[in-house]
């Protein structure tokens, strides 16, 4: 029988919990911060910064010089129309995995995380090449298939984890009620399978919001995301955190919202299966 | 009934004129960079539409090394996604030889090629060519507190030397006040610590590359001038100096941290600015030499051209003009003051008297004529650049250098160690680029 933990183990437990909490918060928190200051009060000491002068000043500079709505707009269609359509491909290919394996499946969903090892500047050239003859330069579009090939091995793996701990037993009686198996993905599988959908979906999203090189590198004007309005604050000669900061607070702040409602189901999805 | 049909034909009407108004704007994608005279000239394009309406400009600004990366595989994959580009005098000699670039040559009469400063038209001229027009032009100078000389009982000559930077930084050092002599860049980076440190090396008589391009970081005035650096860096620098680069060595300057600052001529406008703490004590000098010939100061421009393949050439030309056109500079002299001309460029900016009030003009000016990118040292090279090697190679190479040398400053090598793998790996890239047979 496990023992009962002291209150003093709990204390210096809760605590160091809230203390790394705090640490890995702490770049936002930080940025966040600086984001309402001039950027002559942005490089001063933390103590200065924070009792200086507290303004919307970055905020209102990023607003006009930049079109924040279509930048935000493209971050949505491309996260998540690309997760929305990975989870298309992945659910029936994960359900094939889980319950009808083959001799080389073991090998093929390898094959498929190997693909996530290669430094991604390793294809720019191809990639950048193929946008271009297809005419999908800087179109959402192209974005969406994009980051739907790039995050489809991490779905296919994070829902094959889940679908493998549901029973196969419960598809065999739906197949002997005379289940479809398009019946027994949608109406069986999925149902009880949704706490590890809704996880794969939402770790998605983030993923595809924060990518950084592709949507860079593709996008110019109409289809960029809210990374190259992060990006055009930042500038090798004169002061720009303040303003850079203000644009990364504009940025994270949906993803963030997203992320604070949707945390347990987050944490539950993500620890499902966890304990066997 | 028949209002309704004429509402519907009225704005039938409506929505076909808009689209043939539509139709006839040529809209070009402008790539530039994040700097106060760019983002400055986005504020003012109500000028260049009310004379060019036909023409709408999209812009992409984007961070130095973001915007470089993406346009140069957007031009090297001939992509099209840009009309306009915003290159440094680094990319131009190369770009323009790989006809990546269209000619400039054809532009109006009002654009006055002539006046165009011929240090920096000169970075801009391939074979006789113009295949960019400058924007902004900077060189390097020495940026020093003018209080701490004077209480230090020294006076900064117009045109220094090293010796004389010693000694000031000597003087001017207070470490326990955290006042430190000399703010250098020490941040590895072709474009960071080897920008400085070759336009420095420069005038101890050093160089890249003999006329056989083999390197010569095994040579005494490589020796000489890292020696030189470290012994200023450790002795009057700002601690973690290793680190910092443009903005980190501004924010110490404008927080009164550091005696002198060798760096951009851009830099002048930003610690006489309202951020600045030390902005009524500063003056100017030329950036030092060593008795050679050679000044170690830089020139770079940012300045704007336009990619072979473009299908909007002659909009994108008319936007160049306009935008590094002299009644550019009257524009924003007009709206914004002459402190906020982009500096560096044409001569009759510096002939007009007001311009002249600026108190960093001058300097300027004397900086970027001191540069001469097709002489850049004391001996003859095979290469064209001052603070550069205007070779695809270059930015590569001088990277790895620059982090050899970086960790010299922060003492996890030697200065001969950090010299020795300079040398090294320099002569397998370039053996291997085949420069070296």
């Amino acid at each position: 029988m496990a023992r009962k933990p002291t209150p003093a183990a709990k204390t210096t437990v809760t605590l160091l919990a809230w203390t790394i909490g705090f640490l890995i918060f702490f770049p936002i928190l930080w940025t966040v911060l600086m984001s309402f200051h001039s950027e002559g009060d942005a490089i001063k000491s933390p103590v200065e910064m924070l009792t200086s002068v507290w303004s919307f000043e970055s905020y209102a500079e990023v607003q006009t010089r930049s079109n924040y709505g279509l930048h935000f707009f493209n971050s949505v269609v491309i996260s998540v129309g690309s997760t929305l359509l990975a989870l298309a491909i992945a659910i029936p290919a994960a359900w094939a995995m889980a319950f009808v394996p083959g001799r080389r499946t073991k090998d093929v969903l390898m094959w498929m995380l190997s693909t996530k090892m290669m430094p991604a500047v390793g294809v720019l050239i191809p990639m950048y090449l193929g946008f271009k003859n297809m005419g999908l330069l800087d179109s959402r579009l192209g974005l969406v298939a994009v980051m739907t090939l790039i995050n489809l091995p991490i779905v296919v793996w994070m829902l094959y984890t889940y679908f493998k701990e549901i029973p196969g037993e419960i598809l065999e009686a739906a197949r002997m009620d005379g289940a479809s198996l398009r019946s027994e993905i949608v109406y069986v599988l999925t149902p009880m399978a949704l706490p590890g959908i809704a996880s794969t979906l939402l770790l998605n999203v983030i993923l595809a919001w924060n990518e950084a090189f592709w949507t860079l590198q593709l996008t110019t004007h109409d289809a960029a995301p809210l990374t190259q309005f992060i990006a055009s604050y930042s500038s090798p000669e004169g002061l720009f955190y303040a303003k850079l900061s203000a644009a990364s607070t504009m940025a994270i702040a949906p993803i963030l919202i997203l992320g604070w409602f949707s945390q347990k189901q987050l944490v539950r999805g993500l620890t499902f299966g966890a304990v066997k | 009934m028949t209002m309704t049909l004429r509402a519907l034909l009225g704005a039938t009407a409506a929505l076909a004129l808009t689209g043939m108004a539509m139709a006839e704007t040529t809209e070009i994608t402008v790539a530039t960079v994040n700097n106060g005279d760019m983002i400055r000239m986005q504020g003012l394009m109500d000028d260049f539409y009310a004379k060019n309406p036909d023409i709408h400009v999209n812009w992409v600004t984007l961070e130095e090394n973001v915007l470089r990366q993406k346009v140069t595989t957007d031009i090297a994959t001939k992509g099209g996604q840009f009309d306009v580009l915003t290159i440094g005098t680094y990319e131009v000699p190369i770009w323009g030889k790989q006809g990546w670039l269209v000619s400039l040559d054809d532009l109006p009469e009002d654009y006055n090629k002539a006046d165009l400063l011929p240090a920096i038209a000169g970075g801009l001229t391939v074979d006789g060519h113009l295949y960019a027009s400058p924007f902004y032009g900077e060189s390097s100078m020495v940026m020093y507190r003018k209080d701490l000389m004077d209480a230090a009982g020294l006076t900064m000559p117009d045109a220094p030397t090293w010796t004389d930077i010693e000694k000031a930084a000597a003087a001017m050092t207070d470490k326990s006040k955290e006042q430190y002599g000399i703010c250098l860049r020490g941040k590895a980076g072709w474009g960071e610590n080897m920008a400085f440190l070759t336009a420095m090396s420069n005038s101890f008589g050093a160089k890249w590359f003999d006329m056989d391009w083999k390197p010569q970081f095994d040579q005494k005035p490589w020796a000489d001038t890292l020696a030189f650096y470290l012994h200023l860096m450790n002795d009057y620098g700002p601690p973690g100096a290793s680190n910092n680069g443009f903005n980190e060595n501004l924010a110490l300057m404008q927080q009164g941290h550091c005696g002198m600052w060798i760096d951009a001529t851009v830099a002048a406008s930003f610690v006489t600015g309202k951020d600045s703490t030390v902005a009524d004590k500063m003056a100017f000098a030329l950036a030092p030499d060593n008795g050679l010939g050679k000044r170690g100061n830089w020139l770079w421009a940012w300045s704007l051209a336009i990619p072979a393949g473009t299908q909007k050439e002659a909009a994108a030309k008319a936007f160049v003009n306009w935008a590094t056109n002299p009644a550019y500079l009257e524009l924003v002299a007009s709206k914004e003051g002459w402190a906020n001309v982009p500096p560096g460029t044409r001569t009759s900016l510096y002939a007009n008297a007001e311009y002249a009030k600026v108190p960093f003009a001058k300097m300027t000016l004397d900086s970027i004529n001191a540069a001469d990118p097709t002489h850049p040292t004391v001996d003859d090279v095979p290469y064209v650049g001052v603070q550069f090697v205007a070779i695809p190679e270059f930015a590569g190479i001088a990277t790895e250098v620059g982090q050899q040398f970086s960790a010299a400053l922060a003492g996890t090598t030697t200065a001969a160690d950090a010299l020795a793998a300079a040398q090294e790996l320099t002569t397998t890239e370039m053996t291997k680029a085949g420069y070296i047979k």
